[in-house]
């Protein structure tokens, strides 16, 4: 914008006029902050308040909006003017409500007040209106990767709205595992009985659907471009390809059964009678519900051995619960129950989540199933039939039970295509010369299974895995959200579940596709900035194609051309900035976000000098968890340093050291970096974001050291959301730190 | 053993659990037990059990019938209603214990020498005898349970307490003498005769 004008509108409402001199700071935001308009009013965010700004807007070609009130997570939708920049200085919860309404305190009260409208004006003077790439495209169609209940049900949910579907199932038909039971339990009330198995009647519906197009015996050989303009090969067993155009992906591979071969102890593998759930189901189904053994004659006698090689941390095992196994082994024996026979569950955790799975439980009781606390040792062959062996969890004792069957509860291991990290290590250890880690990685690499969905993306194949081969997303607050914007996990890919877990999930990642699809085509967001419109862009001339941005980039959503330099991709971006943060030389930013922003803000605060004992301490806090737990340290009333000034951050990845060093630079006495929690439990909403972050700062002492300072004096926490009295702690601790090592010499 | 306790073996050779379900009162409910062990828990007694209800109950499921019927543990119930309130299945446990008890005691298999047994036949004669509770004879008879000897010395420890109630008139010596009686003495006795042979032919005729 050629001709900025800058409006500050200060605020009275709430006990700002009674706590602060809102005279001073609207001449602070006139002269120091260049504001054109300054006006001060006593409820800025009633009609006549927020008309006050729409008429300046109109009339006094005001562009620029600096709202000197509450956070800027309050009264969003007052405060919201289209065709504007707007920036807000937190007087409410982050200075009068943190503050004691005592004389002493008045004065740096004041100062508080005061910097945070210069920061406002300065942060707002480096703002620019997001502007569209032109990239958008709006394709209403999803492709959905597998035909199993959980592709199925995307596809047939997609199809309801009026999307158009391409199914993709690698097998020659459709169904996957939930086709091969033979009866169910029901997905509504009465719960303790057993269901028809309806997949066939799913079947026909997708088949029938005019939205839905089947493709059998098919895989995905290449996946190219971006939510809402996803270009995918398809190719078939007999060699015909076709390409389809889609806006964003659904992959929902399912799960494979743990290998029961490898629990020989338990007779995997050794005896044609000792087999897993779904061997069993496919045998009561194939006889119609009569349980046979392999030889033909019936079975009388069916244990069921629970957590088989699962729940176990022994190597091979998978250390996870599987979730469905207890409510299928109760099913199972209830088909045993049915025939006539015996019916044993040896578990050690009986678990059957939920109201229905507790119904489900007492409905295999009240059946007569027989459940027995304890730990199976060995099944082992005993004339014509098998012996279990186990150790009774209640009665503390080794005992054995004769079986004409065992079937072992072995866990689901998921079918997703290779986790694309092992890849970009690999690559990275050999540059490093790392031999040891060299040869691991070779062997994982080696070990993975062929890709899914052959992603042409900077990042690898595939979408990436959380642990255990299942694919990541943020597990707390977007579920379905993948590593790779526009696709969806669904089912137990994404983790272990049952089949109406597995509806559920698909139905609620066709709800996401969707979104993604709508919003590629207006170049909005995803989750966790959702309907943001701003994308980061680079200045080429400065750019020394380091690849920092591509590599470190959490959702892989930046390509590389030819000669290195970054290709930014707006639909597959989730604006948190970790390439920002990441860039060296400082030529990512945001139309509204930039290193500008930030850098001219901690700038923009009035420096005391040093021997005025009043310290400064810059708080860049995550806008996600940090700094709403700030803002509610100050619903609270808890009480915090008035020497602190808080940014918030999108994210701490995008925070750039040139911030820490132009902080100390001028003066501060302290950095305080506040992110999510990182590692495999994380909470950080850009699931990499803080983690970075960390590794970053770990390098930062170096600085530190030139500079001749304190290590201490910058400092990175992981908070949550829940820590409204911890924070305030910290940086009442920070005060106390700078009290004792003293003030920085880097004043002027 | 008894006729009765050798045609039960038989019968149900194959399921103590199926015995239970016929022949203990709410012995259905044993299967229903989901082993979290609440009961065990909450029962003031516990700590005496040989085995608390949810062990029981487990050893039911695991054919354990001498163990479980030869036990003293169901004697121990003080009948606090603790475990019932409790058990988030609702069993009656509670009941399941004094069913098992009298099934127990019915086949003659109850731990010899059982306090609670024994007390428990003590009082079951004294009332079906004249149809009321003869509280000076049930009173005597508990204190001579255990012989002469040990009878003295309990009530010469609980003279004061009887002597007190003879002054209040709440002790009538008289009935020492046969004591009052309910109308018909011999109706009831026949109910009693007639009722136990209704559950005897239950038992003998249920298809489990």
């Amino acid at each position: 914008m050629a001709d900025m004008k800058i409006g500050a509108y200060i605020c009275q409402g709430c006990g700002i006029g009674d706590r602060v001199d809102t005279a001073q700071l609207a001449s602070v935001a006139k002269r120091e902050g260049k504001a054109a308009v300054a006006r001060e009013h006593e409820f800025l965010c009633n009609a006549e308040g927020v008309k006050m700004i729409q008429d300046d807007i109109a009339n006094e070609g005001v562009n620029h909006v600096v709202i000197a009130a509450c956070s800027r997570r309050a009264k969003t939708e007052a405060f919201s003017f289209d065709g504007v920049c707007i920036s807000r200085a937190n007087l409410r919860e982050g200075v009068i409500w943190v503050r004691p309404d005592t004389d002493e305190a008045r004065e740096t009260t004041q100062e508080m007040a005061d910097d945070y409208v210069r920061m406002a004006c300065a942060e707002t003077k480096y703002q620019k209106m997001p502007e569209a790439s032109g990239e958008q495209g709006l394709t209403r169609h999803l492709l959905v990767v597998g035909g199993g209940i959980s592709g199925m049900t995307a596809a047939l949910e997609a199809a309801k709205t009026g999307y158009k579907v391409d199914l993709v199932e690698k097998t020659g038909q459709l169904g996957g595992v939930a086709g091969e039971m033979y009866k169910k339990y029901p997905d509504k009330a009465p719960y303790n009985v057993l269901a028809d198995n309806t997949t066939g009647a799913m079947v026909e519906a997708v088949n029938a659907n005019g939205n839905i197009t089947v493709h059998l015996n098919t895989s995905v050989t290449k996946t190219d471009g971006a939510p809402g303009r996803f270009t995918v090969s398809l190719a078939t067993e007999s060699g015909a390809s076709k390409d389809v155009t889609v806006g964003a992906i659904i992959q929902a591979t399912g799960f494979t059964p743990y290998d029961m071969s490898k629990l020989p102890e338990l007779g995997g593998g050794k005896s044609p009678d000792v087999m897993d759930q779904l061997a069993f189901e496919k045998m009561v189904k194939a006889n119609g519900g009569a349980i046979k053994k392999a030889d033909g004659s019936e079975a009388k006698n069916v244990v069921f051995v629970q957590c088989a090689g699962q729940r176990s941390e022994q190597p091979g095992h998978l250390p996870y619960c599987s979730g469905h196994c207890c409510m299928t082994s109760i099913k199972q024996a209830r088909y045993v129950k049915e025939a006539g026979g015996d019916a044993t569950v040896i578990f050690d955790d009986l678990r059957t989540p939920g109201a229905d799975g507790e119904d489900v439980y007492r409905g295999g009781q009240e059946a007569g199933v027989t459940f027995s606390k304890g730990k199976v040792s060995a099944v082992e062959a005993a004339g014509k039939g098998l012996k279990v062996n186990y150790n009774d969890r209640i009665l503390a004792e080794d005992t054995s039970i004769d079986a004409d069957i065992v079937v072992l509860a072995t866990g689901m291991v998921p079918n997703s295509g290779p986790n694309p990290y092992v890849k970009l290590d690999l690559e990275m250890a050999e540059k490093d010369g790392n031999a040891e880690l060299v040869e691991k990685l070779k062997a994982e690499v080696e070990k993975a299974p062929p890709s899914i969905l052959n992603l042409m993306y900077r990042q690898g194949t595939d979408v990436p895995h959380l642990k255990h081969g299942f694919t990541d997303s943020h597990f707390i607050c977007f579920p379905y959200e993948t590593r790779r914007t526009g696709i969806y996990t669904a089912g137990p890919v994404r983790r272990p579940m049952d089949a109406h877990q597995a509806i559920e999930d698909a139905t609620g990642a066709t709800l996401k596709a969707i979104q993604a699809c709508e919003n590629a085509a207006i170049g909005r967001a995803a989750h966790p900035r959702s309907g943001d419109l701003s994308f980061p862009s680079f200045r080429k001339e400065g750019c020394t194609q380091c690849k920092r941005c591509t590599v470190e980039c959490p959702f892989g959503a930046i390509n590389e051309d030819d000669k290195g330099y970054p290709q930014y991709n707006e639909a597959r971006c989730r604006r948190c900035g970790t390439c920002m943060g990441a860039c060296p030389v400082r030529v990512i930013s945001f139309e509204n976000y930039s290193v500008e922003t930030v850098g001219q803000q901690l700038k923009a605060v009035d420096m005391p000098d040093e021997f005025s004992e009043k310290p400064r301490l810059l708080v860049l806090a995550c806008e996600n968890d940090a700094y709403p737990a700030l803002d509610m340290a100050g619903m609270t009333r808890q009480e915090y340093s008035a020497y602190a000034r808080i940014i918030p951050v999108r994210c701490l990845g995008s925070v750039n050291t040139i911030w820490i060093t132009d902080a100390l630079n001028s003066g501060y006495d302290g950095v305080m970096l506040m992110g999510c929690q990182k590692g495999d439990n994380y909470q950080c909403h850009f699931v990499k974001g803080s983690e970075i972050a960390h590794i970053r700062m770990s390098k930062i002492d170096d600085t530190l050291t030139q500079l001749n300072l304190e290590k201490e004096r910058v400092q990175t926490y992981e908070v949550s959301i829940a820590d409204i009295q911890r924070i305030p702690q910290i940086i009442n601790d920070m005060e106390k730190l700078i009290g004792e090592i003293g003030m920085s010499p880097f004043k002027f | 053993m008894s006729d009765m306790n050798q045609a039960m073996v038989e019968k149900y050779r194959s399921s103590f659990l199926k015995e239970v379900e016929a022949n203990v009162e709410e012995g259905h409910w044993v299967k229903m037990c989901m082993q979290c062990g609440v009961c065990s828990g909450s029962c003031p007694l516990g700590p005496h059990w040989e085995h608390p209800p949810q062990e029981i109950f487990m050893m039911i499921r695991a054919g354990k019938r001498e163990d479980v019927l030869s036990s003293s543990s169901m004697w121990m119930c003080t009948s606090c209603y603790n475990c019932i309130a409790r058990c988030p299945r609702g069993l009656p446990i509670t009941h399941i214990m004094h069913g098992l008890a009298t099934y127990a005691k019915r086949l003659g298999l109850q731990p010899k020498n059982q306090p609670t047994a024994k007390f428990s036949q003590l009082f079951w004669n004294n009332l079906t005898k004249t149809g009321r509770v003869n509280e000076l004879k049930l009173g005597l008879a508990l204190y001579f349970m255990n012989g002469i000897g040990p009878g003295i010395k309990t009530a010469l420890k609980m003279q004061d307490v009887g002597l007190g109630m003879l002054k209040t008139g709440r002790l009538n010596p008289l009935e020492i003498l046969g004591g009052h009686s309910i109308k018909d003495k011999s109706g009831l006795q026949k109910m009693l005769k007639k009722a136990f042979e209704i559950e005897e032919a239950q038992i003998k005729d249920y298809k489990g």
